[in-house]
């Protein structure tokens, strides 16, 4: 079995998809939360990550429809092309739609809104997700998140516990040998799935393109009114004031990353189109998050802080 | 498109070895560290007054590690070349993080374990060779760092090649290479080294980007343990019934003949589905949905294989055991849930034959439990059948976890053993 000697074979059929490895990798994930969960759902953002994902989840139970629905934690501070992009996806796709809603966490005094023109709701979601886990009883959460964006990330596992207040221990984390994944958790708490660990950016990309996948638009090189901030490119929306010396002008940009309209800023670019992206990509030299994402520069530890209470 | 298939390696060892330094090499020279990664670890190295620019800073993504200044879980490292992608299991080396590298190296390709030149063979070494043997990992490279430190001396290499042979024999390693590398200097990772003319194989990054592990795959054992079972339930699909799951050894083909497991029945594969369409072959570790010419009752658990190369149906198993749990010591006759491919059941450790000593390789059979990060010999006596290979045959149908069930934790992992 280990003949070093055998040449490599040309790759063909399936193999020739540069991504097959972690494709089977993600679908096999998916059917082994749907034959052990009783209740999952699929975190839904509109973003590349959640559409790939989501797009996984469909080859991974054809021809049977997907046997868990997809939720959108919406923050109200919306893209308004990403809003119109999920509706069409989910009528498209034939998903079914669970809408978590920040507004209402605020509105049942659950959360208290920040105020100022650095206002953002990125953290309130957190109370808005683990709300909706607890009255919807999910039991199996998939998140989209990689291993490759962030130094937090890079060491949690595909299936990560959560306690019944929603908290991550990394300092406790199960062992994860081999491809035997443990699903058991008591009652009222639940597992946060990832099944995009082992993928990069530019793998999403390539996905993208050789299945022909679509995305909002926002993701291609566009012309949009936007001003500069802490020396990244922020789109000029009705939810993030400008402070004084802020200028709004036109460029050409596009996203790398979209959440919330308050934290994810734009790069300037030229690619129109998935190619050129991934040609884009493969030679960046800053991440996507160092880049774009106004939420990730609270501090080193911003994001294994924020995960330990619950965040995506 | 000519890329060959991912190739997913861990590099053991500690900080003291290079490893970071050898991690934060491969990443700098083949471009793949970003510039405000790069930015961000100056900056933290600069304000904390290390003499030079730490790398390990790069994969300690934990607070208590950035603190510590040490590593103390697996982290996922991602690069590509032209030619190949690669996934780093970066792991520990230190005996009290032995469960965080066995867990690296449980699906590794490949293992890199660093050695001082001028220290050679030491009981680490000992130690991540001997636990790279028993998960199986189909090649190591034995990197002898800092050979600036030697002079670049061909008989210093030479020394520790003899070193290495003398004690590895009795280990089951089948494909080991031996690479002289500085990783600080950054002789023979990516480019050629000059002061190292006298070396004539490959550079790290080339070995790496060259080694063949399609062949690792078990070509010849059928073996698909039924993941899901996909029914739509819809007009258009109304008889369909596909058995899903990830091919753990073989070639499955349509018109195949097949027997089902435990039910002993056969019957001939009908097509391999994919969202693509139809698939003339499958095999390791593609994920696919098979359907069958017979309509059998056919459920998750269950093992597709050919009538006469079938897997062990065991209830008593023989297998060594690494012990995970922080919180217990294990005590045979505790009953644990056993989940083995597709299967999961209810187990009891019926006896601890020996512990092993894994820096000296020593069995002690007078051993009554085992503790953290400790292997051990054992038999269990499970509920209902396994359907399984010996792991030294194939990792998926071999391999094991034993979960507690009153804490939920993953408390060991074994590898199935059918002879001594």
């Amino acid at each position: 079995m280990t003949d070093v000697t055998d040449p490599p074979a040309p790759l063909t059929g399936d193999d020739a998809q540069s991504t097959a490895h972690l494709e089977w990798e993600s679908i096999a994930i998916f059917r082994e939360v749907a034959a052990e969960f009783e209740r999952p759902v699929l975190l839904f953002s509109g973003g590349k990550d959640s559409v790939v994902m989501l797009h996984l989840a469909l080859r991974a139970f054809f021809p049977a429809p997907v046997p868990f629905p997809i939720m959108h934690i919406d923050t109200g501070h919306n893209f308004p092309e990403l809003i119109e992009f999920r509706d069409r996806t989910v009528a498209e796709l034939g998903v079914r739609l669970v809408v978590a809603s920040v507004q209402d966490s605020i509105d049942q005094g659950r959360v208290r809104e920040e105020s100022g023109p650095r206002a953002t709701r990125n953290p309130l979601q957190t109370v808005t997700l683990l709300d909706a886990i607890n009255e919807h009883r999910f039991d199996a959460v998939f998140g989209g998140a990689r291993r490759d964006e962030e130094r937090a990330r890079a060491k949690e596992r595909v299936y990560s516990h959560r306690d019944e207040f929603g908290q991550w221990d990394p300092k406790n984390q199960r062992p994860e040998l081999w491809r035997l994944y443990n699903s058991r958790h008591r009652r009222g708490e639940h597992m946060r799935i990832f099944p995009l660990s082992n993928w990069t950016e530019l793998d999403i990309w390539r996905f993208v393109a050789e299945k022909k996948i679509d995305l909002p638009p926002l993701y291609f090189a566009h012309d949009r009114e936007v001003f500069r901030r802490d020396g990244m490119l922020m789109a000029v929306n009705p939810f993030t004031p400008m402070m004084e010396g802020e200028e709004a002008f036109t460029a050409q940009v596009r996203f790398r990353t979209i959440g919330d309209a308050t934290c994810t800023a734009a790069v300037e670019s030229s690619a129109d189109h998935v190619d050129d992206i991934v040609a884009e990509t493969a030679v960046a030299r800053v991440t996507e998050r160092g880049a774009t994402r106004a939420d990730d520069r609270i501090s080193e530890a911003g994001m294994e802080d924020r995960k330990r209470l619950g965040y995506f | 498109m000519s890329r060959i298939a991912p190739l997913r390696f861990a590099t053991v060892g500690s900080v003291d070895d290079g490893k970071s330094t050898l991690i934060g090499r491969l990443l700098y020279d083949s471009k793949s560290i970003f510039e405000d990664q790069l930015e961000h670890v100056q900056a933290v190295s600069t304000r904390r007054g290390d003499e030079y620019v730490n790398l390990a800073l790069l994969t300690d993504g934990l607070r208590a590690e950035r603190e510590q200044g040490i590593t103390i879980d697996v982290a996922y490292r991602y690069f590509s070349t032209p030619h190949r992608d690669f996934i780093i299991a970066d792991t520990p080396g230190h005996i009290q993080y032995t469960r965080n590298m066995i867990t690296g190296a449980s699906t590794a390709d490949l293992a890199i374990v660093l050695v001082d030149a001028r220290q050679g063979v030491v009981e680490q070494t000992r130690r991540h060779s001997l636990l790279v043997a028993l998960l199986g990992v189909p090649h190591l490279v034995i990197c002898v760092n800092k050979m600036d430190l030697v002079d670049y001396s061909q008989q210093r290499f030479d020394e520790v090649i003899e070193e290495f042979t003398a004690f590895a024999g009795t280990l089951d390693l089948h494909d080991v290479t031996f690479i002289p590398i500085s990783a600080l200097k950054g002789d023979n990772i990516v480019d050629r080294s000059a002061e190292l003319g006298w070396y004539e194989g490959s550079t790290l990054l080339h070995h790496l980007e060259t080694v063949y592990v399609a062949s690792d795959d078990n070509l010849i054992d059928v073996r698909f343990p039924v993941q899901y079972v996909i029914r739509p339930q819809n007009t258009e699909y109304h008889d369909y019934r596909g058995y899903a799951g990830v091919v753990a050894a073989g070639r499955l083909r349509p018109g195949d003949e097949v027997m089902v497991l435990p039910s002993g029945l056969t019957t001939t594969i009908a097509s391999i589905d994919s969202p693509d369409g139809p698939l003339d072959e499958a095999r390791p570790p593609q994920s696919v949905t098979v359907t069958l010419s017979d309509d059998l009752d056919i459920s998750r658990g269950d093992m597709i294989c050919r009538p006469n190369n079938q897997p062990m149906v065991i209830q008593d198993i023989e297998a060594m055991i690494a012990w995970m749990d922080s919180t217990a010591v294990l005590n045979p006759r505790t009953i644990f849930t056993l989940k083995h491919t597709t299967r999961s059941v209810r187990a009891m450790v019926t006896e601890l034959r020996y512990r092993l000593d894994i820096n000296s390789m020593h069995r002690d059979t007078e051993a009554t439990s085992l503790a953290l990060n400790e292997v051990g010999r054992v038999t269990l006596r499970t509920m209902q059948p396994l359907f399984a290979d010996d792991y030294r045959r194939n990792r998926v149908t071999g391999s094991f976890i034993l979960i507690d069930e009153s804490t939920n934790l993953t408390v060991a992992g074994g590898m199935i053993r059918t002879s001594m």
